[in-house]
C-alpha cells in the first residue's frame, strides 16, 4: 500500500481495478486546515484524466504494472499483434492503446510492452525509428530555400515533413516521441 | 545528495532580484512596526511545549520542539503588559512541502492590546499598503498576469457568504460531510483576493483552537484570513483570554491528534497561567516568503528563498 507522503507525480496507482499515474501533484493546506494532496491522475487504459485531492490518511493500491520486450509481427483488422521475444507467446493491442505509436511499427521491430496485470496496454518504442521514405515528390532543382520542407509518406503510411532534399527511397531518422523527422540515413 | 556545481551559483545567482526585493520587504516591514511605536521582540525557537494543534505537526529538537509559531510566547508578553509587539521569525512544520510550502519559513506576527480581529484586519491593510508604497507601488500590483488594486477598502466576505457564492454546497453541509478544507482549496481559495485583496473572517468555531468566540454566535471564531491572488497570505483573529476553556481546547486537539498517532506535547502550563491575565487583544501571523512571492511575482516558494531543504 501507497500513504500520502508516497504520492508524487509519475506514481502509478490502482482505482477502481485500472491503473492510473499521476501526471500533476501538489501539496496544499488550507489555513489552520489538513494537508492535502491535490492530484490529476490519468486512466493507463482509457487516457482519461480527472483530479482528485487526497488526504494525509488516505491509502493506495500499486499498479501491477511491468514492461516487458516484444517484436511486432503484424496488424490484423484494428488488432496489433506482438511476439514474447522469451516465449513466443502473442498479444494484441488495439489501434487506442497503440496510439500514435502506430507510425512507426515496421515488422519485427521491438517495443516495450506495458502489462497491467499481465494484460498488454500500452506500448512504448525505441526513442529512434529508421524508416524508408516511400513517397515524394522529386526535389526541383533550385529550390535552395533553407529551412523549406515538404510531406513525403513512410512505409509506415505516416506523412511526415522533412527538408525539401529528401528523395524516394531514402532511409530518414525519427523521433518517435515527437514524430518529427531527425537526419537521413545512408544504407 | 550531488557535491557543488556551477549549478547551484548559478541557481542562487537568478534569484538576486527576488532576494533583494525580500529583503527589502522585511526593512519596510520593520519600519512601519518601529514608526507605529510597536516593541520588536526576539522569543525562543526552541520550546519545550508548543501548542497542539489538530493539523500542525512540531519538528522534534533534542526533548524540546522548535516552534510552529511565536504565538505562545508573545501572549506571555502581552499578558505581562507588553501591549504592542512584533516579531520576524523562523517557524518549522514537519511534513509541510509543497510549492507554497517549506517546513522552515519566515513569519510576521504581531499582537496589539484591545485590539479585536476587525480592527486587527483594517491595521493590517494599513501596513500592506505603507510597506508596497514604500516599496514603489502606488495603485496595484501585477501577480500571475494578474492586476491586484491595492486602493482601500478590501474586500471582506465571510466564510458563509463565500461558500454560497463560489462553492457548490454551503458552509454548513461542508462541515456537515467533513469536506470544509477539500472545497476551500477547491472552490473558494482560488476566488479570493482576485481583483483586491480580500480578507475572509467568522471561520467555524472548531477551526480556530485559539480564537475567541464571536458574542451572540457560539458556532463562529473572530478569526480572519487575509488572500491575494488566491494566495493565502495570513491568519488572524481575536485571541481567546480564557484560560479554562483555551485548557478544554487544547486537550480536545490533544485527544484528536492522538487518534492519529501524532506525538502528544506537554501543555504549555506556564502560558495557560498566563492566559488569566492577558488583556483583550488581536494577533496576527503573515507569511513573509508568501509576500515577497506576490512581490517578486512568482507561484513557487523556492524562488524567493536562497536554500530549500532540497539544495542543502
Amino acid at each position: 500500500m501507497y500513504t500520502a507522503s508516497d504520492l508524487k507525480k509519475g506514481l502509478r496507482m490502482k482505482i477502481d481495478n485500472e491503473p492510473y499515474i499521476i501526471t500533476e501533484f501538489n501539496f496544499v493546506k488550507p489555513g489552520k486546515g489538513q494537508a492535502l494532496y491535490r492530484s490529476k491522475l490519468k486512466n493507463m487504459v482509457t487516457g482519461s484524466q480527472f483530479e482528485r485531492t487526497f488526504r494525509s490518511v488516505d491509502t493506495f493500491e500499486p499498479a501491477d504494472l511491468r514492461e516487458k520486450k516484444m517484436q511486432y509481427l503484424y496488424k490484423e483488422g484494428d488488432k496489433y499483434c506482438f511476439m514474447d521475444s522469451e516465449n513466443y507467446e502473442q498479444v494484441y493491442l488495439t489501434e487506442v492503446q497503440v496510439g500514435d505509436s502506430k507510425n512507426f511499427l515496421i515488422d519485427n521491430i521491438e517495443a516495450e510492452i506495458l502489462l497491467f496485470e499481465d494484460k498488454p496496454i500500452g506500448i512504448s518504442l525505441p526513442n529512434f525509428v529508421d524508416l524508408i521514405v516511400t513517397e515524394a515528390e522529386p526535389w526541383a532543382k533550385g529550390d535552395t530555400v533553407s529551412g523549406a520542407t515538404k510531406p513525403v509518406k513512410v512505409q509506415t503510411g505516416y506523412t511526415i515533413f522533412v527538408p525539401t532534399f529528401v528523395t524516394e527511397g531514402e532511409k530518414i531518422r525519427i523521433d518517435t516521441r515527437t514524430g518529427e523527422y531527425l537526419t537521413r540515413v545512408k544504407g | 545528495m550531488s557535491s557543488s556545481h556551477p549549478n547551484d551559483n548559478f541557481n542562487l545567482a537568478r534569484k538576486a532580484q527576488a532576494l533583494s526585493l525580500r529583503a527589502k520587504l522585511i526593512q519596510n516591514i520593520r519600519l512601519f512596526f518601529i514608526r507605529h511605536n510597536f516593541l520588536e521582540v526576539e522569543t525562543p525557537l526552541r520550546i519545550p511545549a508548543p501548542a497542539p494543534e489538530e493539523h500542525i505537526e512540531a519538528i522534534t529538537s533534542g526533548d524540546w520542539f522548535l516552534q510552529t509559531s511565536p504565538e505562545l510566547c508573545m501572549k506571555r508578553l502581552l499578558a505581562a503588559g507588553y501591549s504592542r509587539i512584533f516579531q520576524i521569525s523562523k517557524c518549522f512544520r514537519a511534513e509541510e512541502r509543497g510549492s507554497r510550502h517549506l517546513p522552515e519559513f519566515t513569519m510576521l506576527e504581531w499582537y496589539v492590546a484591545q485590539f479585536d480581529y476587525s480592527q486587527l484586519m483594517d491595521q493590517c491593510e494599513t501596513m500592506l499598503i505603507a510597506v508596497l508604497n514604500n516599496m514603489g507601488y502606488d495603485q496595484d500590483i501585477l501577480w500571475q498576469s494578474r492586476k491586484i488594486s491595492l486602493t482601500s477598502p478590501w474586500e471582506k466576505i465571510t466564510v458563509v457568504d463565500a461558500f454560497s457564492q463560489y462553492a457548490p454546497i454551503s458552509l454548513q453541509e461542508a462541515l456537515h460531510q467533513d469536506k470544509f478544507d477539500e472545497i476551500m482549496v477547491e472552490y473558494i481559495e482560488p476566488r479570493l483576493g482576485i481583483d483586491r485583496p480580500t480578507f475572509i473572517y467568522d471561520y467555524p468555531a472548531k477551526m480556530a483552537a485559539l480564537a475567541k468566540i464571536k458574542k451572540g454566535d457560539p458556532n463562529v471564531a473572530e478569526r480572519f484570513e487575509l488572500y491575494i491572488g488566491g494566495l493565502e497570505l495570513a491568519n488572524g483573529f481575536s485571541e481567546l483570554t480564557e484560560a479554562r476553556e483555551q485548557r478544554q481546547r487544547f486537550e480536545e486537539a490533544s485527544e484528536a491528534r492522538a487518534a492519529k498517532y501524532w506525538a502528544r506535547y506537554p501543555l504549555p502550563e506556564k502560558f495557560l497561567t498566563a492566559l488569566e491575565h492577558l488583556p483583550p487583544c488581536a494577533g496576527i501571523a503573515l507569511g513573509i516568503d508568501r509576500l515577497a512571492m506576490i512581490l517578486a511575482n512568482t507561484d513557487k516558494i523556492d524562488d524567493v528563498v536562497a536554500f530549500t531543504p532540497e539544495t542543502l
